[in-house]
């Protein structure tokens, strides 16, 4: 047995009915071995096939695709294994940790019987047994109160926690291997960081074997030993993770790593002192009725301004629940604002888009993150285009034709593209058309809600690039939005970070480069992963926070439940005041220049 | 539509979907010229013997009073499939319609008319056309607007939940804050959109309408004799289920095979990829 690996494929094809009837190999020729305690990393864009690959190894294939090949875990074969076998197989030899655990928890259950419930099936210990040993990776995943946690339905706990109890599920009957499904792509960069770290330490005390899928190549470098490079359905390169990272010898590889890092080649005109375009003057928002008091029951944005010039570019960057997209839909008018003023060129606009006239909903353009729902199914991309067209500027016949064609040329698609329908696009080329139909009415702002989030990270650089080339040729000015600090600073010359709907710091792009920082931004910064090994080891010191007992309150600053620097006696009694760094950027913090630029002030 | 696409449209269809449109061409067929073709007349006793077999001279038997079973469903075929398809459409149209201006317009509106519905529906279909018959008296027009106002709610509240649910979506946001009007969100946003699950429901609806106008004829509410649609000559022929005459057997297949057809023919061109 020592010289068999721990997990051994050989040839695996994964053939599924193409659209036009014929087979279509999905993934073809795949082999490779993982050795026991070592975690695999399939990483590739979409379309690349690393999730069939992980489904593959438990036997399933998706829609009726049809698995051939060589694939041994520990000393089961499950090649050509019949459904009763396999399901011996699922869940105790081989687990699987999805994308989305909020999803795969079932709501009306306690966590902790879902959790041991694979235990209970294969009868791989008694329940007692079983609760005893989750207990035991509630506490190695980190997990808040990890007696007790379990006695919670699903809906009570965040994300990133469920993402845990979920690890802890699989790993519960001690399986021979744990396929992870992009586990933290839809976590917040702060959660994420927690839920890695949390993975690490039990993935080391556990000796579980893994194969980790995903598309990020930072996230990858912590926690894999080997790197399996896919890109439609083959393998590209195989390699450990330091040689990999450091020396990439394949073509597509060398692609990757690059496109880790967004950076955007085309240079903004630079303007000294822009005219201000858009000014969000106070603005606070919320949803749900109006209690007396005149406070909205669910309050989102409180007090929130910023200005953009035009032809500028300005960031907006927090965690999910911070208010930035909720900014968007107030500066477009879908939602009216409970104070505070929005203005254009100087004139103020109407709350809502039935106050404002067509001008100047024409100037004011709205990109929504996920182009796959932005876009009307039932519609072909030259009607949608034709639509604003027609509606703006009463373009019709030849004449919107071949602005529709000037408008996909500008976004670097096919005329052709014009006669097709939006569900035969790929995610890249939607997104580019969901671009299009903000750039056909001509705006002069165009706020963009996430747009690069849903997308791979070589598709999103070069939507990052043409957003930065439709900004220096057409002198548009963005209200970018987005929870990656990277995107924004690569594409941003001004950047404002919301925490809770409050705005803790702004200023230009410069000066997130180097403290001083709002405590906030510094823990953003710190949470993006690096691309190389043993970034997540540094990371592990954990900071002690003074005030995790409080609960959040409006009148303080809203970040002192997370703040590890926070002040007894002047954070928890009074209102924060916004302080001026003299690098140009303001803070809304109790702490001195000083001290937050001293590297030492965060271990206090 | 032209030949050419709806050839195209037919090649198009799996399996499922040309036995659905073989189906339904038929009884459309039917319908249209099945009176010209008729052996004797609908209403002369042609046979000695009720509930005869199956014989040259009369294909499919004879009914319970000795008329000839083929020139009764040639007939019948018409106004079964006429009065089905002219109700349920109304029925989609007014249902979907009002649907649409519950979800664009404002909260009272939507308020109204869903309160209206439930009303409506809360009437009993057979009560309601018995009350409607006997204050009108019964006919064609009669008949149609009774079947399709029982269908409106239902219709209305599947069509009203796919709307709301679809104002939701980014596409409809996006059309909002481009200033668009209401209008043209509910007819161009949306209502493309409801089609393929609104069809299924239209093709359910259909069958429903075929049952309770052959119910509502069996009550004498219906059609009055001698005409017959489909229904009726179930019910009239009803005595001859235990011998399992033709009579009750083929009238019986017919409705079980325009039925079918059309959910057939609905599910294949909503599902696939056929336009």
């Amino acid at each position: 047995m020592t010289a068999q690996p721990h997990v051994k494929v050989r040839n695996l094809c994964v053939t599924v009915k193409g659209p036009d009837g014929a087979p279509l190999r999905i993934v073809d020729d795949v082999s490779f071995d993982v050795a026991r305690g070592e975690v695999l990393a399939l990483i590739g864009e979409s379309g690349s096939g690393k999730t069939t690959i992980a489904l593959a190894l438990m036997g399933f294939g998706r829609g009726g695709a049809v698995i051939s090949g060589n694939i041994r875990v520990g000393d089961a074969t499950l090649d050509g294994a019949s459904g009763t076998t396999l399901a011996s197989q699922r869940g105790k030899r081989i687990t699987y940790v999805a994308q989305s655990a909020a999803a795969a928890f079932n709501p009306s259950r306690r966590v902790i019987d879902q959790v041991i419930e694979p235990a209970l099936i294969h009868r791989t210990a008694s329940a007692t047994q079983a609760r005893a040993r989750a207990i035991e990776l509630f506490r190695a995943l980190a997990l808040p109160s990890p007696e007790t946690i379990g006695s919670r339905y699903p809906h009570e706990l965040s994300g990133g926690q469920l993402q845990r109890l979920m690890a802890a599920m699989a790993l519960i009957t001690k399986p021979d291997l744990v396929i992870f499904d992009e586990p933290t792509t839809a976590l917040d960069v702060t959660t994420q960081v927690e839920v890695l770290q949390a993975f690490r330490r039990v993935f080391r005390e556990q000796d579980a074997t893994g194969v980790y899928v995903s598309h990020d190549l930072a996230v990858v470098a912590q926690m894999a030993d080997q790197i399996l490079v896919l890109n439609r359905g083959t393998v590209r390169e195989q390699n450990a993770v330091r040689p990999l990272l450091e020396a990439p010898v394949d073509e597509y590889t060398r692609m990757l790593v690059a496109a880790a890092h967004p950076v955007v080649q085309a240079q903004p005109p630079v303007i000294a002192q822009p005219e201000p375009l858009l000014t969000i003057a106070n603005i606070s928002a919320g949803y749900g009725p109006v209690d007396k008091a005149g406070r909205l029951a669910h309050p989102v944005l409180s007090d929130v301004s910023l200005t953009i010039g035009r032809g500028a570019a300005v960031g907006v960057i927090g965690e999910s629940g911070s208010g930035k997209s909720t900014v968007a839909r107030v500066v477009a008018g879908l939602l009216a604002p409970t104070a505070g003023t929005i203005s254009l060129d100087g004139n103020p606009l109407a709350p809502t888009v039935a106050g404002r006239t067509r001008e100047q909903l024409r100037r004011v353009q709205i990109v929504f993150q996920n182009a796959d729902v932005a876009l009307n199914p039932a519609h072909n991309v030259g009607d949608i285009l034709g639509r604003v067209l027609r509606f703006y500027h009463g373009m019709k016949g030849p004449e919107a034709q071949r602005r529709v064609t000037e408008l996909l040329d500008l976004i670097r698609l096919p005329a052709s593209v014009a006669d097709r329908r939006c569900d035969e696009l790929s995610g890249g080329q939607k997104q580019r058309v969901n671009l299009a139909r903000a750039l056909a009415a001509d705006p002069d702002v165009i706020l963009c809600d996430e747009v690069t989030s849903a997308l791979d990270t070589v598709v999103r650089g070069a939507i990052l690039d043409l957003l930065a080339d439709l900004r220096r040729d057409l002198g548009v000015a963005y209200l970018f939005i987005s929870h990656d600090i990277a995107t924004v600073k690569a594409l941003c010359d001004e950047i404002v970070v919301l925490y809770k709907g409050t705005r803790v710091e702004s200023g230009s792009c410069d000066t997130y480069t180097a403290p001083p920082f709002h405590p906030y931004t510094d823990l953003l910064i710190r949470s993006v992963p690096e691309l190389r090994t043993g970034w997540l080891a540094d990371e592990t010191a954990q900071l002690q926070v003074p005030f995790a007992h409080l609960a959040e309150q409006s009148d303080l600053c809203r970040f002192l439940p997370r703040c590890p620097v926070a002040i007894a006696g002047r954070c928890d009694v009074d209102a924060p005041p916004l302080r001026a760094m003299s690098a140009g950027n303001a803070v809304l913090c109790h702490r001195t220049e000083a001290e937050l630029a001293a590297p030492h002030v965060l271990k206090v | 539509m032209k030949p050419g696409s709806f050839l195209r449209f037919a090649r198009r269809l799996p399996l499922s979907g040309k036995v659905g449109l073989t189906l339904v061409v038929f009884w459309i067929v039917i319908a249209v010229v099945g009176p010209f073709l008729t052996p004797y007349s609908p209403g002369a006793f042609v046979s000695e013997q009720v509930f005869a077999g199956s014989s040259s001279q009369f294909w499919f038997g004879s009914d319970f009073l000795g008329r000839d079973v083929l020139t009764r469903l040639l007939v019948g075929a018409r106004f079964t499939v006429g009065l089905s398809a002219v109700a349920v459409t109304l029925a989609a149209c007014t249902g979907t319609g009002l649907a649409l201006t519950a979800a664009v317009g404002p909260r009272w509106l939507d308020e109204l008319l869903s309160r209206l519905m439930d009303t409506l529906i809360s009437i009993p279909s057979k009560i309601f056309a018995l009350v409607m018959v006997a204050a009108f008296g019964s006919s064609l027009v009669l008949l149609t607007l009774i079947v399709s106002i029982t269908y409106v709610p239902g219709n209305f509240r599947i069509a009203r939940s796919l709307a709301i649910g679809l104002t939701k979506l980014d596409y409809v946001e996006v059309a909002t804050a481009r200033g668009e009007g209401r209008l043209h969100i509910a007819l161009v946003e949306m209502l493309p959109n409801m089609i393929r699950p609104l069809s299924a429901d239209i093709g359910l609806r259909f069958v429903f309408i075929v049952l309770l106008l052959s119910g509502l004829s069996f009550l004498g509410l219906g059609l009055q004799p001698p005409d017959a649609d489909l229904g009726s000559l179930v019910r009239e022929n009803v005595s001859g289920l235990g011998e399992g005459a033709l009579a009750i057997m083929v009238p019986a297949i017919a409705i079980a095979s325009l039925t079918v057809g059309v959910n057939l023919l609905i599910d294949a061109a909503t599902q696939g990829k056929v336009r």
